[in-house]
């Protein structure tokens, strides 16, 4: 009792001590761990019961990752799985489920391909101001849900469901009638192509494109906002207890509109990828789709904590990357596809579990102790 | 509970007038359709081949209705529609090629049931959020079907990665005797409502022509959809086991209280949901046409639960809902121009209201009134033609809209999305 914290029982369940916060962490990792071997056995039982031997299956996965161009290519994969994962995330925790990522990443492609196009800028900052643009398209496609949600009651997961669906006729509508580029004939359905001061250079030529450590970074600048910034403890205790939180002064409403605004933001990073470093312009075939969703199952997996997401978008960058030599062995490639999905279902089934679990122990042993206490 | 069971009218008097209110809302509904039909020479508003497109339509976004509803109301969102009619669809174009049509709605409902029970597993035993149950359902069942037609479809003639082989027969089609000309033992009876609809008088002919559009080439599995809604309705409200279920959505922990065993009843619910919602997939690949193709859903599972919303979490609001939607997606397909028509039909009927909230004295429904209606004479005067790709999202923007101005009338299952464990109330 020397560190001051408070005394008794209930002190020890409000500041768990350095030994259990790593036994915890230490069970997370474990049980994540044991979620992704059952959904490799439901997998394998899958794959036999389709005829597939899932032994080749497996051992051609592994054997993909061998190669350094390989790596490369789970970087290049998870790169816009991060900041799908991180945009989730940051909703997360506030308590709000953003599944208008989709429809976020999707505008702000559109958009910040076609303000790109039009700008001379010097190089590094005319990309900078296409990742600007491309962050405040995002946010801006977001703050609709946000409002609806503060001064409407709406709830974000259903506006975010129907703002994905509005987006896409908007980029159609908007694609179709103004930004379509069809000086080369119409041969490539896309905006203008960027200038070559818009287009963000590779790191390794043809391989990964520096969004990967943009990628990274802003990974880095959640974990220090979210979890080292009074701005981040706020939003945390807002999104965990919006009442409690109110009593101490944190305005949820306004809470939830930052949140939203942010994760529309680093949304709107999402195909930035593709749009700054591979296709230089947006294209409805040239643009990569289903990013919002796979950010979700990838924030989940990673339980939306900034290593764990990275840890999780390198996991399915790297079974994305396996697909064509699972083609090659004959295995329908969509099994990856599958897998992740059984895997992000397991994760988070263990997760509740092992939650309850140590739920019922700690009030387990806060009673124990309450009744020791009282026979003293 | 209370409010639920005094909404729905005991007495005689009050039954009869909601009947005969509801009966002169449509009348005057078709009657201003037909004003704006015969003003703008838009034959095509209320033509039986309109609404006979209109009901093909309707039907898979009215079983995705009913799957949201079936869900919510035993207290389980059912984000996973999407892809629990993605399972329909494949489980039902594999069946109907291998054995007929009839073998295939019946796979296509055991397939939804399946992706029903998964979410039921994850949700109910496992307690999981139940939103992100759902959303792992949609990318589960579209990749999920894409393998298996990898498996199955690849090297079959017509058949590939994202498309099954054509079925080889289909779910017979009927016309009504007398109403729609059809045939009684191989004499064909009159066809008394197209004739009427060839004459094309003032309301006579736009109620010949959407009675002819429902009673010909009616596929019986359209029948059964529509069937569909008053059965939900008996069960849900007029049972001792639908008592049950929507008290597990309502207030669970009472329901246990009195006995009620929740989770098999959210278990039910839930295979209900999915054999719905599978249902309307199989309707997709079956009826609508004949065979599987990937993203043949096109994202009805949303507007089916865009309907359930704003239909109240009522069966006769989903219907009506999905009814809209299935119109102008009908009309679209029919006779694309005629869609400028309905901004005058808007402007008309804001014209008819605003004299109803004149005479209710109700000043801020006039105003509103009037800017609408202002609103749709001016988009009826200046535009020609409006953008398929803006018209696409109509359903999405009008339920946010519905969500935003009339929530405060909406009334969901109270206690949809809370997780339950038996035994928590202490």
């Amino acid at each position: 009792m020397s560190d001051g914290r408070p005394s008794g029982p209930l002190g020890k369940i409000l500041t768990p001590s350095r030994a259990s916060a790593m036994r915890s962490s230490g069970t997370t990792i474990a049980s994540s761990l044991a979620a992704i071997a059952i959904a490799l056995t439901i997998c394998a039982v899958l794959l036999a019961a389709t005829g597939k031997n899932p032994i080749d299956a497996y051992s051609t996965i592994l054997e993909t990752g061998a190669s350094g161009n390989k790596l490369l290519e789970m970087m290049r994969r998870a790169t816009p799985l991060i900041f799908s994962a991180t945009a989730v995330a940051v909703g997360f925790k506030m308590n709000i489920f953003n599944i208008g990522v989709e429809g976020q990443y999707l505008f702000a492609a559109l958009i910040a391909a076609e303000v790109g196009s039009h700008l001379s800028l010097p190089g590094v900052l005319h990309v900078a101001v296409i990742l600007l643009v491309a962050m405040i398209a995002g946010a801006a496609w977001a703050s609709i849900a946000a409002v609806l949600k503060v001064s409407k009651n709406v709830h974000e997961v259903i506006s975010t469901i129907m703002l994905n669906y509005i987006a896409l006729s908007v980029i159609q509508w908007l694609f179709e009638n103004f930004f379509r580029d069809d000086s080369d004939g119409g041969l490539n359905v896309k905006t203008t192509l960027l200038p070559d001061s818009g287009k963000m250079p590779d790191i390794v030529s043809g391989r990964l494109n520096a969004m990967f450590i943009v990628a990274l970074v802003t990974v880095a600048i959640f974990w220090v906002v979210v979890y080292r910034s009074r701005f981040g403890f706020r939003l945390r205790a807002s999104g965990f207890n919006a009442t409690a939180a109110a009593t101490a002064g944190i305005d949820a409403r306004r809470m939830t509109v930052i949140a939203m605004l942010l994760s529309g933001a680093v949304a709107g990073l999402v195909a930035m990828q593709s749009v700054t470093g591979e296709a230089f312009a947006y294209g409805p075939n040239a643009t990569p789709i289903q990013f919002g969703f796979a950010g979700i199952t990838v924030a989940l997996l990673g339980r939306n904590h900034p290593a764990g997401i990275v840890v999780a978008a390198l996991l399915f960058g790297f079974l994305d990357s396996t697909s064509a030599e699972l083609q090659l062995a004959a295995v329908p490639n969509s099994i990856v596809k599958v897998m992740q999905a059984i895997i992000v279902l397991t994760v988070v089934i263990i997760n509740e579990a092992t939650i309850r679990r140590m739920n019922i122990k700690t009030a387990e042993r806060a009673r124990a102790e309450l009744a020791a206490g009282g026979a003293q | 509970m209370t409010t639920t069971i005094d909404a729905t009218p005991t007495s005689t008097p009050r039954r009869m007038s909601k009947a005969r209110r509801l009966a002169l809302m449509g009348l005057t509904i078709v009657a201003v359709m037909s004003a704006t039909r015969l003003w703008t020479g838009y034959d095509n508003l209320t033509s039986s081949g309109t609404i006979g497109a209109a009901l093909r339509l309707t039907v898979p976004i009215l079983l995705a209705g009913l799957a949201g509803l079936w869900a919510e109301r035993v207290g389980i969102l059912n984000i996973g529609i999407e892809g629990m009619m993605i399972l329909g669809t494949w489980f039902g174009a594999f069946g109907a090629w291998k054995w007929g049509p009839w073998v295939g709605l019946a796979l296509a409902v055991l397939g939804g049931m399946l992706g029903g029970l998964i979410h039921a597993i994850a949700t109910i035993r496992f307690s999981i959020d139940q939103v992100i149950s759902g959303v792992v359902m949609n990318l589960f069942a579209f990749f999920g079907v894409r393998y298996l037609s990898e498996l199955l479809f690849v090297g079959q003639p017509q058949g590939g990665i994202s498309q099954s082989p054509p079925q080889s027969s289909a779910i017979p089609r009927i016309d009504v005797p007398f109403l729609a000309g059809g045939p009684i033992g191989g004499w064909t009876s009159p066809d008394i409502l197209g004739w009427f609809e060839e004459r094309r008088w003032f309301l006579i002919g736009d109620l010949a022509g959407i009675l002819k559009g429902l009673t010909s080439n009616l596929s019986l599995a359209s029948l059964i959809a529509v069937l569909l809604v008053p059965l939900s309705a008996w069960v849900l409200w007029r049972t001792t086991f639908g008592l049950r279920l929507r008290s597990s959505g309502e207030a669970p922990e009472a329901a246990e209280s009195l006995g009620v065993n929740v989770i098999r009843v959210r278990y039910i619910g839930l295979l209900i949901s999915g054999g719905l919602a599978g249902l309307g997939g199989g309707f997709l690949s079956i009826v609508s046409s004949s065979y599987y193709r990937q993203g043949q859903t096109a994202g009805r599972g949303f507007i089916g639960l865009a309907t359930m919303i704003f239909g109240n979490w009522r069966p006769s609001g989903v219907l009506g809902g999905a009814a809209v939607f299935g119109y102008s997606e009908g009309l679209k397909l029919v006779a694309g121009g005629s869609i400028t028509g309905l901004f005058l039909f808007i402007a008309l009927v804001s014209l008819l209201m605003l004299i109803v909230a004149v005479q209710a004295r109700a000043q801020r429904r006039a105003v509103t009134t009037v800017i609408i209606g202002a609103l749709a004479v001016l988009a009826f005067a200046t535009v020609n033609e409006v953008p398929e790709s803006l018209t696409q999202s109509l359903p999405y923007v009008v339920t946010l809209v519905v969500l935003a101005t009339a929530s405060q009338r909406l009334r969901p299952p109270a206690k949809a999305g809370a997780p339950y464990r038996p035994g928590g109330a202490h």
